[in-house]
Order: structure tokens, then sequence, then C-alpha cells
């Protein structure tokens, strides 16, 4: 007989406290205010405006390098979640007494497609490919509409198993 | 304009913006097309808990702000710039604890845009935590009229 699904409010409560650990131990997340906003496995983080992340003060214009650091990040917690997801969701469904360790970037490239307004910005990312050593990643931002982009990147990522034989 | 108002403006430039204030970058150096910048290392700048190691965000914001300066501190007297394009290679983890510089060299402009190079590093100088290579727009000065 097929097993009866689990309360809904059991498996939210797994999948945002497992995302909410994940994020929870970063310094920088936290300094920027970057946030993530889950729907099933899909995440959007949310890059909440403040004065402080000004780059242009004249326009004014959200910092490139908080541009760069947002989607970035948004890159690596993508590949930690999906990590996670696996380990949470996959079999026992039971929360991992650690976390996975977070991906280290390889290189990163940002390509600037308009300034970024003093006010929230959106990105999602695409892991393009996910190997055992190896993630290519592509991210996304934009503000008031989805398709008008104001910023996207690739990144390359070593993955946490093999980023420890190199230490 | 000479060297020491041009130094002057691009050191403005840095110091009017509200997030290399919220890093504590200032400036080592600051000469034609070139510039050196240093961010003090900072608990709130950590991306890797287990390590203390800076997150990579905050060293691709140290190289491009002090890319930025570069552009600004060139001869062709930009009245402003904004990145294009930035690509980081991260070559290892920096040290925790330590400052990091980064310096920038705007090695070519044409009328509309200029091509820089930058390094970051912590106390070892000669083994180099990040480089980048950027394309950044030039606003041109304004000529009277």
């Amino acid at each position: 007989m097929r097993k009866r699904p689990e309360p809904m409010q059991v498996v939210k409560e797994r999948r945002d406290s497992a995302l909410a650990a994940l994020v929870a131990g970063v310094p920088y997340i936290q300094f920027l205010n970057i946030t993530f906003d889950r729907r099933g496995d899909e995440l959007t983080s949310v890059l909440n405006f403040d004065e402080q992340i000004i780059g242009n003060p004249m326009l004014p214009a959200i910092h490139g390098g908080v541009t760069a650091a947002f989607l970035e990040t948004t890159a690596i917690i993508q590949l930690g979640w999906q990590e996670l997801w696996q380990e949470i969701e996959g079999g026992d469904a039971t929360v991992p007494d650690s976390l996975p360790r977070l991906p280290k970037t390889i290189d990163f490239t940002v390509d600037y497609l308009r300034s970024g307004l003093p006010r929230d910005a959106y990105a999602r990312a695409r892991v393009n490919r996910s190997g055992r050593r190896y993630a290519s990643v592509h991210v996304e931002a934009w503000q008031d509409n989805r398709s008008r982009l104001f910023a996207q990147a690739t990144g390359h990522f070593l993955m946490p198993s093999d980023a420890e034989l190199t230490e | 304009m000479s060297d020491d108002i041009r130094a002057q403006v691009a050191r403005q430039f840095i110091e009017s913006i509200p997030h290399a204030r919220a890093l504590g970058m200032s400036f080592v150096e600051i000469g034609q097309g070139v510039a050196e910048l240093s961010m003090p290392y900072d608990s709130r700048l950590i991306g890797d808990p287990a390590t203390g190691v800076v997150h990579g965000g905050a060293i691709s914001t140290l190289m491009d702000t002090c890319s930025g300066a570069a552009v600004m501190a060139h001869p062709a007297n930009p009245r402003s710039t904004a990145t294009l394009d930035l690509r980081i290679d991260y070559m290892r983890a920096a040290t925790p604890g330590q400052a990091l510089v980064a310096r920038a060299e705007c090695y070519h402009v044409t009328r509309t845009v200029a091509f820089v190079r930058a390094v970051a590093m912590d106390d070892d100088r000669d083994n180099p935590v990040a480089a980048a290579t950027g394309a950044f727009t030039i606003e041109p000065a304004r000529t009277g009229a």
C-alpha cells in the first residue's frame, strides 16, 4: 500500500529550517541582508535595499561589487541547497546533523546590463552542470521586471568534497 | 588637470561611495591610471564560518572599487565610470585576520571604454588571493558648451 503523505507542516518545517541553517552560518550574507524565498525546491534570493549598498551616490545606484557578491552568494547557496535537498528529501527525510560545506568559487564573470536602482533586487541561479568536482552556474538578477535583467553572471565552483582534498 | 588634482578627484570619488565606507576601504596609492586600495579584516565579511575566510563577494567589491578608481585616475579624465563586465579568478583563500590590498591598472582606454586588470593580495604579496579583468564605461569629461 502507498505510504500516506507527511502532514504539510512537517514538510514545510523541515525544508525551511534546513534552508535557514544553511544561510544563517554565513556572516557576510547577514551583512548584505540577503534573504531567501523558497517555493518547493526553487529559491529566489532577495537583496534587501539599504543605503550602505550604494556605489554611486549621484545616480544613485547599487555598488557593482555588491551586485557581484549578491549573484555569487545566490549561486553558492543554490549549489549548497541542492545538496541539502537530496539529503533531507531523499529516502528517510531527516535533517542531517551537519550541514554540507559550501562550494568554493573558482571564477565568476559578471555582466552588468543596467544600473541597480535603489530598491530590492532578486536573483535566481540555474545549475548548468554539477559534476563530482566542478559545477557551472548561471545567475540572473532583476528588480522591477523579471524579464529586464540588471545583471547576470556565470561562475565555476569547486564542490566541497573535492575542495577539502585540496586544502 | 594636474596629477595632484586628479588624485584628489579620484580619492573623493571613492570616499563618497557609501559601500566603500561600509567596508572601511582606504587609499594606499593613486596615480595615472593606477590605484591601490586597502580593506581591513572584518568578521562581518566572513564567508566560511568554519575557517574565518572572507567571502569572495567582499574581495570582488574591493577589486571593483579599485578598478573604478584606476579608471577615474586615468589621464583621459572621465567624468564618471561604471562597470560593464568583471571577471574574477579566485586563486586561494585570503588568510583570516589579514587586511586585503587591491591594485588595479587601467591599461587601455578608448573614447568610450576603459580596460582594467586588478589583483588582490593579503600579507603574502607574491602570492595573490584573486585576480580580475574588467571593462568599464567612460563618461566623457564635460568640455564646456
